[in-house]
Protein backbone atom coordinates (compact mmCIF):
# COMPACT_ATOMS: atom_id res chain seq x y z
CA UNK A 1 0.00 0.00 0.00
CA UNK A 2 3.14 2.09 1.02
CA UNK A 3 4.65 1.50 -2.07
CA UNK A 4 1.55 1.98 -4.14
CA UNK A 5 1.70 5.48 -2.22
CA UNK A 6 5.33 6.12 -3.16
CA UNK A 7 4.83 5.05 -6.74
CA UNK A 8 1.73 7.32 -7.48
CA UNK A 9 3.67 10.45 -6.03
CA UNK A 10 6.44 10.11 -7.84
CA UNK A 11 4.40 10.02 -10.77
CA UNK A 12 2.41 13.00 -10.37
CA UNK A 13 5.78 14.82 -8.97
CA UNK A 14 7.23 13.42 -12.56
CA UNK A 15 4.18 14.67 -14.98
CA UNK A 16 4.52 18.05 -12.87
CA UNK A 17 8.02 18.56 -13.25
CA UNK A 18 7.94 17.88 -17.07
CA UNK A 19 5.93 20.57 -17.51
CA UNK A 20 7.82 22.66 -14.87
CA UNK A 21 10.81 21.53 -17.37
CA UNK A 22 9.08 22.93 -20.65
CA UNK A 23 7.98 26.04 -19.01
CA UNK A 24 11.50 26.70 -17.61
CA UNK A 25 12.81 25.90 -20.98
CA UNK A 26 10.71 28.89 -22.71
CA UNK A 27 11.31 31.14 -20.25
CA UNK A 28 15.16 30.93 -20.09
CA UNK A 29 15.37 30.80 -23.83
CA UNK A 30 12.96 34.14 -23.73
CA UNK A 31 15.57 35.91 -21.76
CA UNK A 32 18.44 34.55 -24.08
CA UNK A 33 16.47 36.20 -27.09
CA UNK A 34 16.28 39.98 -25.20
CA UNK A 35 19.49 40.09 -25.20
CA UNK A 36 19.73 39.99 -28.95
CA UNK A 37 16.46 42.54 -28.84
CA UNK A 38 18.00 44.98 -27.25
CA UNK A 39 21.33 44.80 -29.76
CA UNK A 40 18.41 44.81 -32.08
CA UNK A 41 17.10 48.01 -30.92
CA UNK A 42 19.99 49.84 -30.04
CA UNK A 43 20.95 49.51 -33.71
CA UNK A 44 17.08 50.50 -34.89
CA UNK A 45 16.64 53.23 -32.81
CA UNK A 46 19.77 54.56 -33.79
CA UNK A 47 19.47 54.73 -37.11
CA UNK A 48 15.73 55.68 -37.30
CA UNK A 49 16.84 59.09 -35.51
CA UNK A 50 20.04 59.50 -37.31
CA UNK A 51 19.00 58.77 -40.73
CA UNK A 52 17.25 62.35 -41.64
CA UNK A 53 21.43 63.83 -40.96
CA UNK A 54 22.91 60.66 -42.64
CA UNK A 55 20.67 61.41 -45.20
CA UNK A 56 22.64 64.72 -45.92
CA UNK A 57 25.10 61.88 -47.50
CA UNK A 58 28.03 63.96 -49.47
CA UNK A 59 27.73 67.01 -46.84
CA UNK A 60 28.01 64.52 -43.78
CA UNK A 61 30.29 62.59 -44.38
CA UNK A 62 32.62 64.46 -46.45
CA UNK A 63 31.33 67.90 -45.25
CA UNK A 64 34.57 69.99 -43.68
CA UNK A 65 32.71 72.01 -41.30
CA UNK A 66 30.51 70.89 -37.87
CA UNK A 67 28.44 74.13 -36.89
CA UNK A 68 25.19 73.83 -36.02
CA UNK A 69 24.28 77.43 -35.30
CA UNK A 70 24.57 77.70 -39.56
CA UNK A 71 22.94 74.09 -39.71
CA UNK A 72 26.12 72.64 -40.98
CA UNK A 73 26.84 69.06 -39.90
CA UNK A 74 30.37 67.94 -41.86
CA UNK A 75 31.74 65.03 -39.80
CA UNK A 76 35.13 65.14 -41.64
CA UNK A 77 37.35 67.03 -38.95
CA UNK A 78 35.42 65.62 -35.68
CA UNK A 79 36.83 61.99 -37.46
CA UNK A 80 40.10 62.48 -38.19
CA UNK A 81 40.36 64.30 -34.80
CA UNK A 82 39.25 60.95 -33.28
CA UNK A 83 41.50 58.88 -34.70
CA UNK A 84 44.35 61.16 -34.04
CA UNK A 85 43.61 61.32 -30.73
CA UNK A 86 43.33 57.66 -30.62
CA UNK A 87 46.07 56.05 -32.67
CA UNK A 88 48.48 58.23 -30.90
CA UNK A 89 47.18 56.77 -27.45
CA UNK A 90 47.61 53.48 -28.90
CA UNK A 91 50.90 54.08 -29.78
CA UNK A 92 52.04 55.54 -26.12
CA UNK A 93 50.09 52.45 -24.99
CA UNK A 94 52.09 49.99 -27.21
CA UNK A 95 55.61 51.16 -26.84
CA UNK A 96 55.12 50.57 -22.70
CA UNK A 97 52.47 48.27 -22.69
CA UNK A 98 54.16 45.19 -24.90
CA UNK A 99 58.03 45.48 -23.27
CA UNK A 100 56.13 45.57 -19.88
CA UNK A 101 54.24 42.30 -21.22
CA UNK A 102 57.07 40.58 -21.92
CA UNK A 103 58.87 41.61 -18.68
CA UNK A 104 56.05 39.84 -16.78
CA UNK A 105 55.73 36.99 -18.98
CA UNK A 106 59.29 36.17 -19.53
CA UNK A 107 61.37 37.52 -16.56
CA UNK A 108 59.71 38.70 -13.90
CA UNK A 109 60.72 36.74 -10.70
CA UNK A 110 56.76 35.05 -9.21
CA UNK A 111 56.89 37.42 -6.35
CA UNK A 112 57.48 40.62 -8.40
CA UNK A 113 54.98 39.64 -10.87
CA UNK A 114 52.10 38.72 -7.97
CA UNK A 115 52.46 42.55 -7.13
CA UNK A 116 52.18 43.76 -10.90
CA UNK A 117 49.53 41.73 -12.54
CA UNK A 118 46.80 42.12 -9.68
CA UNK A 119 47.86 46.05 -10.17
CA UNK A 120 47.13 46.26 -13.64
CA UNK A 121 43.74 43.66 -13.42
CA UNK A 122 42.52 46.17 -10.67
CA UNK A 123 43.06 49.46 -12.75
CA UNK A 124 41.43 47.98 -16.22
CA UNK A 125 38.06 49.01 -15.17
CA UNK A 126 39.18 52.63 -13.45
CA UNK A 127 36.18 55.09 -13.91
CA UNK A 128 37.49 56.82 -16.49
CA UNK A 129 35.79 60.09 -14.80
CA UNK A 130 38.63 60.12 -12.24
CA UNK A 131 41.30 59.44 -14.57
CA UNK A 132 39.91 62.92 -16.75
CA UNK A 133 39.99 64.82 -13.63
CA UNK A 134 42.98 63.61 -12.70
CA UNK A 135 44.25 64.77 -16.06
CA UNK A 136 42.70 68.10 -16.06
CA UNK A 137 44.46 69.17 -12.86
CA UNK A 138 47.77 67.83 -13.37
CA UNK A 139 48.73 66.47 -17.15
CA UNK A 140 46.95 70.05 -18.77
CA UNK A 141 48.42 72.21 -15.60
CA UNK A 142 51.93 70.50 -16.84
CA UNK A 143 51.60 71.18 -20.09
CA UNK A 144 50.34 74.89 -19.74
CA UNK A 145 53.48 75.47 -17.46
CA UNK A 146 56.12 73.75 -19.63
CA UNK A 147 54.44 74.35 -23.37
CA UNK A 148 52.41 77.41 -23.56
CA UNK A 149 49.03 77.33 -24.85
CA UNK A 150 45.32 76.40 -23.02
CA UNK A 151 47.12 73.18 -21.60
CA UNK A 152 43.49 71.23 -23.17
CA UNK A 153 45.36 69.76 -25.98
CA UNK A 154 45.62 66.13 -28.28
CA UNK A 155 48.81 66.00 -26.03
CA UNK A 156 46.83 65.69 -22.70
CA UNK A 157 44.51 63.32 -24.32
CA UNK A 158 47.28 60.88 -25.66
CA UNK A 159 48.79 60.43 -22.41
CA UNK A 160 45.23 59.90 -20.55
CA UNK A 161 43.85 57.64 -23.26
CA UNK A 162 47.24 55.75 -22.60
CA UNK A 163 46.61 55.62 -19.29
CA UNK A 164 43.41 54.01 -19.63
CA UNK A 165 44.40 51.50 -22.23
CA UNK A 166 47.75 50.40 -20.79
CA UNK A 167 46.04 47.74 -18.60
CA UNK A 168 44.34 46.04 -21.34
CA UNK A 169 47.05 45.99 -23.50
CA UNK A 170 49.83 44.48 -21.04
CA UNK A 171 47.18 41.88 -19.49
CA UNK A 172 45.77 40.49 -23.65
CA UNK A 173 50.17 40.88 -24.79
CA UNK A 174 50.54 39.03 -21.34
CA UNK A 175 47.89 36.29 -22.22
CA UNK A 176 48.69 35.75 -25.71
CA UNK A 177 52.66 35.36 -25.15
CA UNK A 178 52.18 32.92 -22.12
CA UNK A 179 50.17 31.38 -24.87
CA UNK A 180 52.58 30.08 -26.85
CA UNK A 181 53.56 26.10 -25.89
CA UNK A 182 56.66 25.87 -23.69
CA UNK A 183 58.03 23.59 -26.00
CA UNK A 184 58.56 26.05 -28.80
CA UNK A 185 60.62 27.93 -26.14
CA UNK A 186 62.73 25.15 -24.71
CA UNK A 187 63.33 24.01 -28.00
CA UNK A 188 64.89 27.38 -28.99
CA UNK A 189 66.93 27.46 -25.51
CA UNK A 190 68.27 23.77 -26.48
CA UNK A 191 69.45 24.90 -29.48
CA UNK A 192 71.85 27.59 -27.57
CA UNK A 193 69.86 30.51 -28.54
CA UNK A 194 70.34 33.40 -25.86
CA UNK A 195 66.56 34.19 -24.13
CA UNK A 196 66.68 37.80 -25.91
CA UNK A 197 67.18 35.88 -29.10
CA UNK A 198 64.30 33.09 -28.39
CA UNK A 199 62.07 35.97 -27.17
CA UNK A 200 62.71 37.63 -30.61
CA UNK A 201 62.61 35.21 -33.22
CA UNK A 202 59.74 32.29 -31.17
CA UNK A 203 58.13 33.90 -28.82
CA UNK A 204 57.08 37.11 -30.37
CA UNK A 205 56.27 35.78 -33.60
CA UNK A 206 54.04 33.19 -31.91
CA UNK A 207 51.91 35.90 -29.88
CA UNK A 208 51.78 38.22 -32.42
CA UNK A 209 47.98 37.44 -33.32
CA UNK A 210 46.83 38.06 -29.81
CA UNK A 211 49.16 41.10 -29.51
CA UNK A 212 47.52 42.61 -32.22
CA UNK A 213 43.81 41.57 -31.18
CA UNK A 214 45.07 43.40 -28.51
CA UNK A 215 46.20 46.46 -29.99
CA UNK A 216 42.95 46.71 -32.59
CA UNK A 217 40.54 46.23 -29.39
CA UNK A 218 42.59 49.12 -26.99
CA UNK A 219 42.08 51.13 -30.61
CA UNK A 220 38.35 50.46 -29.95
CA UNK A 221 38.38 51.23 -26.10
CA UNK A 222 40.40 54.42 -26.62
CA UNK A 223 37.89 55.36 -29.76
CA UNK A 224 34.71 55.18 -28.03
CA UNK A 225 36.25 56.40 -24.62
CA UNK A 226 34.07 59.55 -23.58
CA UNK A 227 35.00 61.46 -20.13
CA UNK A 228 38.39 61.20 -19.34
CA UNK A 229 39.01 62.43 -23.26
CA UNK A 230 35.75 64.92 -23.06
CA UNK A 231 37.73 66.89 -19.93
CA UNK A 232 41.36 67.24 -21.27
CA UNK A 233 40.84 68.01 -24.98
CA UNK A 234 39.63 71.08 -24.94
CA UNK A 235 36.81 70.58 -27.12
CA UNK A 236 36.79 73.92 -29.26
CA UNK A 237 33.30 76.28 -30.69
CA UNK A 238 33.99 74.80 -33.78
CA UNK A 239 36.29 71.73 -34.49
CA UNK A 240 38.94 72.32 -36.79
CA UNK A 241 42.11 69.66 -38.38
CA UNK A 242 44.94 70.36 -35.91
CA UNK A 243 47.94 71.15 -37.10
CA UNK A 244 50.11 70.51 -33.84
CA UNK A 245 49.92 68.83 -30.73
CA UNK A 246 49.10 71.56 -28.50
CA UNK A 247 45.91 72.55 -30.69
CA UNK A 248 42.27 71.83 -28.59
CA UNK A 249 40.65 69.41 -30.62
CA UNK A 250 36.61 67.89 -30.71
CA UNK A 251 36.05 63.87 -30.84
CA UNK A 252 32.76 62.44 -31.72
CA UNK A 253 32.44 60.89 -28.37
CA UNK A 254 32.68 64.41 -26.62
CA UNK A 255 30.70 66.45 -29.16
CA UNK A 256 27.89 64.31 -28.39
CA UNK A 257 27.77 64.74 -24.61
CA UNK A 258 28.84 68.55 -24.73
CA UNK A 259 25.85 69.47 -27.45
CA UNK A 260 23.01 66.40 -26.66
CA UNK A 261 21.87 69.30 -23.72
CA UNK A 262 21.33 71.98 -26.32
CA UNK A 263 20.01 70.14 -28.86
CA UNK A 264 16.18 70.93 -29.69
CA UNK A 265 14.65 67.68 -29.71
CA UNK A 266 13.36 66.66 -33.33
CA UNK A 267 15.83 69.46 -35.04
CA UNK A 268 18.34 68.40 -37.37
CA UNK A 269 21.08 69.30 -34.82
CA UNK A 270 19.91 65.80 -32.61
CA UNK A 271 19.86 63.82 -35.01
CA UNK A 272 23.30 64.57 -36.50
CA UNK A 273 24.18 63.85 -32.81
CA UNK A 274 22.71 60.59 -33.10
CA UNK A 275 24.29 60.17 -36.71
CA UNK A 276 27.40 60.86 -34.91
CA UNK A 277 26.33 57.62 -32.51
CA UNK A 278 25.64 55.81 -35.78
CA UNK A 279 29.00 56.35 -37.14
CA UNK A 280 30.70 55.67 -33.62
CA UNK A 281 29.23 52.50 -33.71
CA UNK A 282 29.99 50.84 -36.75
CA UNK A 283 33.72 52.43 -36.62
CA UNK A 284 34.17 50.26 -33.16
CA UNK A 285 32.13 47.37 -34.45
CA UNK A 286 34.50 47.00 -37.43
CA UNK A 287 37.59 47.12 -35.18
CA UNK A 288 35.63 44.76 -33.42
CA UNK A 289 35.36 42.09 -36.14
CA UNK A 290 39.26 42.72 -37.10
CA UNK A 291 39.91 41.82 -33.89
CA UNK A 292 37.40 38.49 -33.59
CA UNK A 293 39.38 37.85 -37.56
CA UNK A 294 42.77 38.11 -36.02
CA UNK A 295 42.24 35.68 -32.89
CA UNK A 296 40.66 33.41 -35.44
CA UNK A 297 43.22 33.38 -38.19
CA UNK A 298 45.70 33.02 -34.97
CA UNK A 299 43.79 30.27 -33.50
CA UNK A 300 43.77 28.07 -36.53
CA UNK A 301 47.50 28.02 -36.63
CA UNK B 1 75.26 39.45 -26.06
CA UNK B 2 75.24 39.07 -22.06
CA UNK B 3 75.63 42.36 -21.83
CA UNK B 4 72.81 43.41 -24.05
CA UNK B 5 71.20 40.87 -22.89
CA UNK B 6 71.16 42.34 -19.51
CA UNK B 7 70.08 46.00 -21.39
CA UNK B 8 67.10 44.71 -22.28
CA UNK B 9 65.53 43.40 -19.36
CA UNK B 10 66.67 46.24 -17.54
CA UNK B 11 64.48 48.01 -19.86
CA UNK B 12 61.79 45.63 -19.64
CA UNK B 13 61.72 45.85 -16.64
CA UNK B 14 61.43 49.66 -16.23
CA UNK B 15 58.68 49.54 -19.23
CA UNK B 16 56.58 47.35 -16.46
CA UNK B 17 57.37 49.52 -13.45
CA UNK B 18 56.48 52.37 -15.60
CA UNK B 19 52.81 51.19 -15.59
CA UNK B 20 51.99 50.51 -12.62
CA UNK B 21 54.00 52.97 -11.72
CA UNK B 22 51.67 55.54 -13.39
CA UNK B 23 48.44 54.02 -12.44
CA UNK B 24 49.40 54.12 -8.59
CA UNK B 25 50.72 58.19 -8.93
CA UNK B 26 47.05 58.80 -10.54
CA UNK B 27 45.25 56.79 -7.57
CA UNK B 28 47.86 58.23 -4.87
CA UNK B 29 47.28 61.85 -5.91
CA UNK B 30 43.34 61.54 -5.59
CA UNK B 31 43.95 59.84 -2.35
CA UNK B 32 46.63 62.74 -0.68
CA UNK B 33 44.50 65.14 -2.21
CA UNK B 34 41.19 63.66 -1.05
CA UNK B 35 41.66 62.64 2.27
CA UNK B 36 41.78 66.06 3.55
CA UNK B 37 38.02 67.14 2.51
CA UNK B 38 36.41 63.45 3.58
CA UNK B 39 34.67 64.15 6.93
CA UNK B 40 31.38 62.76 8.51
CA UNK B 41 30.17 65.75 7.72
CA UNK B 42 31.17 65.48 3.91
CA UNK B 43 29.81 62.04 3.53
CA UNK B 44 26.32 62.80 5.27
CA UNK B 45 25.36 66.32 3.80
CA UNK B 46 23.62 67.44 1.26
CA UNK B 47 24.96 69.94 -1.62
CA UNK B 48 24.32 73.35 -1.61
CA UNK B 49 24.63 76.64 -3.69
CA UNK B 50 26.64 74.21 -6.25
CA UNK B 51 30.14 73.80 -4.39
CA UNK B 52 29.28 73.54 -0.70
CA UNK B 53 27.94 70.27 1.37
CA UNK B 54 28.65 67.40 1.39
CA UNK B 55 28.06 64.53 -1.21
CA UNK B 56 24.87 62.13 0.51
CA UNK B 57 22.27 62.09 -2.43
CA UNK B 58 25.41 61.28 -4.56
CA UNK B 59 26.33 58.37 -2.88
CA UNK B 60 23.06 56.73 -2.20
CA UNK B 61 22.00 57.70 -5.61
CA UNK B 62 24.76 55.77 -6.90
CA UNK B 63 24.03 52.97 -4.79
CA UNK B 64 20.26 52.81 -6.06
CA UNK B 65 21.61 53.30 -9.79
CA UNK B 66 23.92 50.25 -9.23
CA UNK B 67 20.83 48.30 -7.42
CA UNK B 68 18.57 48.78 -10.16
CA UNK B 69 20.82 47.97 -12.56
CA UNK B 70 21.68 44.33 -11.11
CA UNK B 71 17.83 43.47 -10.44
CA UNK B 72 18.00 43.89 -14.13
CA UNK B 73 21.46 42.48 -15.40
CA UNK B 74 22.21 39.63 -13.01
CA UNK B 75 18.39 37.56 -13.76
CA UNK B 76 18.64 38.40 -17.33
CA UNK B 77 22.27 37.61 -17.38
CA UNK B 78 22.43 33.82 -15.56
CA UNK B 79 19.21 32.93 -17.25
CA UNK B 80 20.76 33.93 -20.76
CA UNK B 81 23.87 32.03 -19.96
CA UNK B 82 22.11 28.86 -18.38
CA UNK B 83 20.15 28.73 -21.72
CA UNK B 84 23.30 28.98 -24.03
CA UNK B 85 25.55 26.61 -21.83
CA UNK B 86 22.93 23.99 -20.80
CA UNK B 87 20.32 24.06 -23.12
CA UNK B 88 21.41 25.18 -26.60
CA UNK B 89 22.11 23.13 -29.02
CA UNK B 90 24.66 24.81 -31.10
CA UNK B 91 22.32 26.06 -34.39
CA UNK B 92 21.57 29.34 -35.88
CA UNK B 93 19.93 31.01 -33.39
CA UNK B 94 22.39 29.96 -30.34
CA UNK B 95 25.24 31.45 -32.44
CA UNK B 96 22.91 34.54 -33.80
CA UNK B 97 22.47 35.06 -29.42
CA UNK B 98 26.05 34.81 -29.15
CA UNK B 99 27.11 37.48 -31.62
CA UNK B 100 24.24 39.57 -30.48
CA UNK B 101 26.02 39.47 -26.84
CA UNK B 102 29.68 39.85 -28.41
CA UNK B 103 28.21 42.96 -30.27
CA UNK B 104 26.54 44.54 -27.36
CA UNK B 105 30.23 44.13 -25.55
CA UNK B 106 31.79 46.24 -27.74
CA UNK B 107 29.48 48.90 -27.97
CA UNK B 108 30.75 52.03 -26.42
CA UNK B 109 28.99 53.36 -23.28
CA UNK B 110 27.94 56.71 -25.06
CA UNK B 111 26.15 55.00 -27.68
CA UNK B 112 23.92 53.03 -24.93
CA UNK B 113 23.33 55.90 -23.31
CA UNK B 114 21.88 58.04 -26.69
CA UNK B 115 19.76 54.92 -27.07
CA UNK B 116 18.68 54.79 -23.20
CA UNK B 117 17.82 58.55 -23.95
CA UNK B 118 16.00 57.96 -26.95
CA UNK B 119 13.83 54.24 -26.10
CA UNK B 120 13.60 54.65 -22.17
CA UNK B 121 13.67 57.93 -21.23
CA UNK B 122 11.33 59.68 -24.84
CA UNK B 123 10.17 56.25 -26.75
CA UNK B 124 8.94 54.19 -23.02
CA UNK B 125 8.32 57.73 -21.62
CA UNK B 126 10.06 57.23 -18.68
CA UNK B 127 11.33 60.35 -18.00
CA UNK B 128 14.95 60.73 -16.70
CA UNK B 129 15.23 59.02 -13.87
CA UNK B 130 16.46 55.89 -11.44
CA UNK B 131 14.96 53.45 -13.43
CA UNK B 132 16.03 54.61 -16.59
CA UNK B 133 19.69 55.20 -15.84
CA UNK B 134 19.56 51.52 -14.12
CA UNK B 135 18.31 50.07 -16.89
CA UNK B 136 20.79 51.69 -19.03
CA UNK B 137 23.37 50.63 -16.84
CA UNK B 138 22.04 46.75 -17.41
CA UNK B 139 22.46 46.91 -21.05
CA UNK B 140 25.43 48.02 -20.41
CA UNK B 141 27.10 45.11 -18.10
CA UNK B 142 24.75 42.76 -19.47
CA UNK B 143 27.22 40.84 -21.72
CA UNK B 144 29.63 40.48 -19.36
CA UNK B 145 27.26 39.31 -17.19
CA UNK B 146 26.69 36.89 -19.09
CA UNK B 147 29.82 35.95 -20.49
CA UNK B 148 31.25 35.12 -17.01
CA UNK B 149 27.78 33.27 -15.90
CA UNK B 150 28.36 31.12 -19.21
CA UNK B 151 32.51 30.13 -18.61
CA UNK B 152 31.52 29.38 -14.98
CA UNK B 153 28.73 27.21 -15.59
CA UNK B 154 30.85 25.51 -18.76
CA UNK B 155 33.37 24.45 -15.83
CA UNK B 156 31.30 22.88 -14.02
CA UNK B 157 32.80 18.90 -14.32
CA UNK B 158 30.43 17.19 -16.95
CA UNK B 159 30.32 14.11 -14.08
CA UNK B 160 28.64 16.24 -11.92
CA UNK B 161 25.71 16.52 -14.02
CA UNK B 162 25.76 13.03 -15.13
CA UNK B 163 25.72 11.90 -11.59
CA UNK B 164 22.91 13.80 -10.49
CA UNK B 165 20.48 12.75 -13.88
CA UNK B 166 21.49 9.07 -13.29
CA UNK B 167 19.62 9.51 -10.04
CA UNK B 168 16.76 10.61 -11.95
CA UNK B 169 16.62 14.22 -10.65
CA UNK B 170 15.40 16.84 -13.53
CA UNK B 171 17.57 18.46 -15.64
CA UNK B 172 16.39 22.04 -14.26
CA UNK B 173 16.53 20.63 -10.65
CA UNK B 174 20.06 19.25 -11.31
CA UNK B 175 20.98 23.24 -13.15
CA UNK B 176 19.59 24.90 -9.84
CA UNK B 177 21.23 22.71 -7.46
CA UNK B 178 24.12 21.06 -8.63
CA UNK B 179 25.32 23.14 -11.92
CA UNK B 180 24.73 26.69 -10.38
CA UNK B 181 25.90 25.72 -6.89
CA UNK B 182 29.21 24.96 -8.06
CA UNK B 183 29.00 27.98 -10.84
CA UNK B 184 27.86 30.04 -8.03
CA UNK B 185 31.50 31.96 -7.22
CA UNK B 186 32.74 32.56 -10.80
CA UNK B 187 29.04 34.28 -11.61
CA UNK B 188 29.58 36.41 -8.45
CA UNK B 189 32.65 37.35 -9.71
CA UNK B 190 31.49 38.63 -13.16
CA UNK B 191 28.27 40.12 -11.86
CA UNK B 192 31.00 42.43 -9.19
CA UNK B 193 33.32 43.12 -11.91
CA UNK B 194 29.96 44.28 -13.83
CA UNK B 195 28.82 46.14 -10.60
CA UNK B 196 32.71 48.27 -11.05
CA UNK B 197 31.94 49.19 -13.96
CA UNK B 198 28.43 50.44 -13.58
CA UNK B 199 29.45 52.55 -10.28
CA UNK B 200 31.98 54.72 -12.60
CA UNK B 201 30.05 55.11 -15.48
CA UNK B 202 29.12 58.70 -16.29
CA UNK B 203 28.25 59.30 -19.53
CA UNK B 204 25.37 56.54 -19.46
CA UNK B 205 24.18 58.26 -16.81
CA UNK B 206 24.30 61.94 -17.24
CA UNK B 207 22.14 61.52 -20.80
CA UNK B 208 19.74 58.94 -18.60
CA UNK B 209 19.57 59.21 -15.34
CA UNK B 210 20.23 63.33 -14.59
CA UNK B 211 22.73 66.03 -15.31
CA UNK B 212 21.75 68.13 -12.41
CA UNK B 213 23.55 68.40 -8.94
CA UNK B 214 20.04 66.93 -6.85
CA UNK B 215 20.61 68.15 -3.55
CA UNK B 216 17.87 65.36 -2.70
CA UNK B 217 17.38 62.12 -2.30
CA UNK B 218 15.03 60.41 -4.57
CA UNK B 219 11.49 59.89 -3.46
CA UNK B 220 11.13 56.40 -6.23
CA UNK B 221 12.57 54.85 -9.49
CA UNK B 222 10.63 57.48 -11.18
CA UNK B 223 12.79 60.68 -9.69
CA UNK B 224 16.08 62.01 -11.18
CA UNK B 225 18.87 61.07 -9.04
CA UNK B 226 22.37 62.32 -8.27
CA UNK B 227 25.51 60.45 -8.90
CA UNK B 228 29.05 60.37 -8.24
CA UNK B 229 30.60 60.46 -11.71
CA UNK B 230 28.16 63.34 -12.88
CA UNK B 231 28.88 65.46 -9.20
CA UNK B 232 32.43 65.00 -10.10
CA UNK B 233 31.98 66.06 -13.65
CA UNK B 234 30.02 68.65 -13.13
CA UNK B 235 32.37 69.98 -10.19
CA UNK B 236 35.38 69.46 -12.40
CA UNK B 237 34.23 71.42 -15.71
CA UNK B 238 31.96 74.18 -14.21
CA UNK B 239 32.88 75.11 -10.55
CA UNK B 240 36.61 76.54 -10.89
CA UNK B 241 37.07 77.45 -7.13
CA UNK B 242 39.49 75.31 -4.96
CA UNK B 243 36.54 74.65 -3.14
CA UNK B 244 34.92 73.19 -5.72
CA UNK B 245 37.78 71.12 -6.39
CA UNK B 246 38.90 70.34 -3.25
CA UNK B 247 35.14 68.35 -3.24
CA UNK B 248 36.10 66.65 -6.62
CA UNK B 249 39.03 64.80 -5.46
CA UNK B 250 36.79 64.10 -2.09
CA UNK B 251 34.37 62.44 -4.18
CA UNK B 252 36.62 60.90 -6.50
CA UNK B 253 38.32 59.48 -3.57
CA UNK B 254 35.13 57.69 -2.59
CA UNK B 255 34.31 56.74 -5.77
CA UNK B 256 37.40 54.87 -6.23
CA UNK B 257 37.27 53.47 -2.86
CA UNK B 258 34.04 51.94 -3.48
CA UNK B 259 35.24 50.92 -6.94
CA UNK B 260 38.70 49.35 -5.49
CA UNK B 261 36.52 47.55 -2.68
CA UNK B 262 34.24 45.85 -5.17
CA UNK B 263 37.07 44.58 -7.58
CA UNK B 264 39.31 43.47 -4.81
CA UNK B 265 36.42 41.49 -3.42
CA UNK B 266 35.94 40.26 -7.16
CA UNK B 267 40.05 39.01 -7.63
CA UNK B 268 39.84 37.60 -4.38
CA UNK B 269 36.83 35.10 -5.06
CA UNK B 270 37.74 34.52 -8.29
CA UNK B 271 41.46 33.30 -7.41
CA UNK B 272 40.09 30.76 -4.69
CA UNK B 273 37.96 29.88 -6.96
CA UNK B 274 40.50 29.00 -9.25
CA UNK B 275 42.14 27.38 -6.93
CA UNK B 276 39.35 25.48 -5.95
CA UNK B 277 39.00 24.24 -9.24
CA UNK B 278 42.89 23.39 -9.76
CA UNK B 279 42.65 21.14 -6.70
CA UNK B 280 39.65 18.69 -8.25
Amino acid sequence: MYLLERVRTFRSRRMDSGTEEKIVEKLLFIAALSSTLIVFFIIAFMFKEGIPALALGWDFFFGMIWRPSHNQYGIVPLVVCTFIVGIGALVIAAVIGIPAAIFLAEYAPAWLRNIIKPCVELLVGIPSIVLGFFGLIVIVTYIRDSFGGYGECILAGWIILAIMTLPHVISISEDSIRAVPKGYKEGSLALGATQLQTIKKVILPNARSGILAAMVLGMGNAIGETMAVLMVIGNPEIPFIPSSILDPVRVLTSTIVIEIPYAVWGSLHQQALFALGVVLFIVVAILNLITTAVVRKGAMR
Amino acid sequence: MKVKDEIVKGGLCAAALLSVAVLLIVVGYVFVNGIGVISLNFLLESPYRFEYGGIFPQIIGSICLVAVCLIFAVPMGVASAIYLAEYASDNVITRTVRFFVECLAGIPSIVIGLFGLIFLVYYLDLGICMLSGGLALGFMILPWTVRASEEAIKTVPHAYREASLALGVSKWRTIRSVVLKSAYPGIITGILLGMGKAIGETAVVLLTAGSGLESFLPKSIFDPVASLPVYIYMMATQGHTSAAYSRTFGASLVLITMFLVISIFALLLRNRYIRRMGRR
